[in-house]
């Protein structure tokens, strides 16, 4: 499997990273060499083996559905890049 | 200075019970230690002021007789773990700036224990590395060198400050972590012992996470005793994890007999890698002779699934780094990169990423993205969590047929250079990982302990591998292994 400079720009796009054109052709690169040592998965036969979800088998534990935490808007927005107004702040997303 | 912060966990505790030394000495020694020592690249963040008040309220409660087993010890704790008020990046650019408002599960245990935070360690970015080469704060660098030669070599990664700073001696221990060697192959690189706890040992609440899955707090230490002590103040269940596993701990450090007669160790055949080198060879056979003189069986088993761990755990770990990182988006915390005229969302988004994150996290969010992506989940993610599965089995299965323990080698070779492997591809640099990924994906215990040191004066570390939750027979074994070895060396002080 090997992995074109369409494919890299287009993983690098849903991975939210943005990545000069120039450097399209390295990273393919990268990625193929990555790709092509995952191959060795495919000796492996794998018919009739359920993928593991946990390494230790144990039930997810439940709590009670009651409020834990709250009322602390400042600490919650303390590291925010740029808050306002009691708002994370962003770029505008809606014309 | 430097003669206090020699000591190991027990030792000092020893001395501050006899009243021979105050919590504020050691403190103090350990810090001018770290002054001395910036060379080594290890602390990122230094906190003398908390670090002496924290001694302060130890030597008081040792004094009103209500002392724990950490009570006084001056540690360090690696930057992936989230410290109040004190920054805590993962030597990420993208953290930067960044001092949570809490504190991650295992290091506030290590604080009501009475422990004493240093500061915080250098690491490879995000966890991901073993040479410590990735870090935004520049290398750590290991305090041991060839002979004479004055190259710098990696202390190993990703907890490479952990692994300097415990060798070097400016604190007793340091916390770790471990996702696929990140806490043994440091530890063998620089002499020191490095236990992964059982997966679901330690909360991974409050740590930063790289992959869910896999993730793991342990001690690095200079003796298996010292790792028994802090292994047990970190570990224990934790409401805000939910895979912390609702288990006692036990009392590890009374389990250290020493007497493993009639245990059955393990040699796995398929550890025996094609180049492997002469020394580690004899390293290992070493081991066996050691152990076998102890008392215990050597058994040769199978393990045949070891060749596909590797490349399994690489499509998993990518995986759940890529979903895990998703959060870094310059909205809530850290970095945002600046904007230009008429950049949306988007573009925040995507130059706050491209900026804030190395090369190798980068590529490593893009692997994880691509074999998540539709069309490629079944084909590469879902495969390797099979393969996952058969590899948990191999271990089970000789679990099953009454082996104790596991000896392998730790790492494939003695300390590299750093930048050594700057021309390298990526997968050369993940063949380091190729005896402790394993462990992780099995989620067993392991620990690395120094056993000697090669024909150029490095040292060379051995793996015990445990059953699951069995820590202190591990230990116990580890501490056989480490007696009979009597590895003593120290790096000589360069720095």
């Amino acid at each position: 499997m090997s992995i074109d400079t369409d494919t890299a720009r287009r993983v690098a796009k849903l991975a939210r990273i943005a990545m000069p054109e120039e450097h399209l052709p390295a990273l393919a690169g990268e990625l193929s060499a990555i790709l092509d040592f995952m191959e060795q998965l495919n000796e492996v036969d794998v018919d009739g083996v359920e993928p593991m979800v946990s390494v230790t088998p144990m039930r997810l534990k439940r709590r009670a559905d009651v409020v834990t935490d709250g009322n602390q808007q400042d600490k919650v927005l303390a590291n925010a890049p740029d808050a306002r107004e009691g708002f994370f702040a962003v770029p505008k997303v809606v014309e | 200075m430097g003669e206090l912060s020699r000591l190991t966990i027990a030792g000092a505790r020893e001395k501050l019970a006899a009243k021979e030394v105050t919590s504020v000495e050691l403190t103090q020694d350990c810090l001018a230690a770290i002054d001395a020592a910036d060379a080594l690249g290890a602390f990122v963040h230094k906190t003398p002021e908390l670090a002496l008040e924290r001694a302060k309220a130890a030597d008081a409660r040792i004094a009103a007789g209500e002392a724990e087993a950490m009570t006084g010890i001056p540690v360090g704790i690696k930057d992936l773990f989230c410290t109040k008020g004190v920054a805590s990046q993962a030597a990420s650019r993208i953290l930067e700036g960044f001092r949570p408002e809490y504190e991650s599960s295992v290091s506030q245990k290590l604080v009501d224990s009475g422990a004493v935070m240093l500061g915080k360690l250098n690491m490879d970015e995000f966890a991901m590395g073993s040479s410590n080469e990735t870090s935004t704060y520049g290398n750590a660098v290991n305090p041991w060198r060839r002979g004479n030669d004055d190259a710098q070599l990696t202390p190993g990664g990703s907890s490479g400050g952990s692994a300097s700073a415990v060798a070097a001696d400016l604190c007793l221990g340091a916390t770790g972590t471990d996702t696929g060697g990140s806490i043994r192959q440091p530890a063998a690189f620089t002499g020191i012992v490095g236990l992964k706890p059982t997966y679901g040992r330690c909360s991974r609440w409050g740590i930063v996470a790289f992959a869910s899955s896999l993730d793991q707090a342990g001690p690095m230490t200079k003796t298996v005793r010292d790792a028994a002590i802090m292994g047990a103040a970190m570990m224990g269940h934790d409401p805000k994890d939910s895979t912390s596993a609702d288990l006692a701990v036990p009392d590890f450090e009374a389990m250290l007999s020493g007497d493993i007669r009639g245990k059955v160790i393990g040699i796995p055949a398929e550890y025996r890698m094609d180049g492997m080198p002469g020394e580690i060879e004899a390293l290992w056979a070493k081991g066996q002779k050691m152990l076998s003189d102890a008392g215990a069986e050597i058994r040769d088993i199978s393990l045949p699934h070891t060749k596909y761990a590797l490349p399994a755990y690489y499509v998993v770990a990518p995986a759940e780094a890529s979903s895990n990182l998703a959060r870094y988006d310059g909205v809530r915390f850290g970095h945002r990169a600046k904007l230009g005229q008429g950049d949306g969302i988007t573009e925040m988004y995507e130059k706050t990423r491209a900026e804030g994150f190395g090369p190798e996290v980068q590529r490593r969010v893009m692997i994880g993205t691509y074999v998540l992506s539709a069309g490629f989940y079944d084909a590469y993610y879902n495969r390797a969590r099979k393969v996952r599965a058969l590899i948990k089995k191999d271990f089970e299965d000789v679990f099953a047929d009454g082996i104790d323990a596991i000896l392998t080698p730790a790492t494939p070779s003695a300390a590299f250079g750093l930048g050594e492997m700057a021309d390298a591809d990526p997968v050369q640099m993940y063949l380091n990982d190729v005896f402790t990924v394993t462990v992780n994906l099995a989620g067993l215990p392991g620990i690395s302990v120094p056993a000697g040191l090669d024909r150029q004066g490095l040292p060379l570390g051995l793996q015990l591998i445990g059953r699951p939750w069995e820590e202190g027979d591990l230990l116990n074994t580890a501490y056989a292994l480490e007696q009979a070895a009597g590895f003593v060396d120290k790096p000589g002080r360069w720095w």
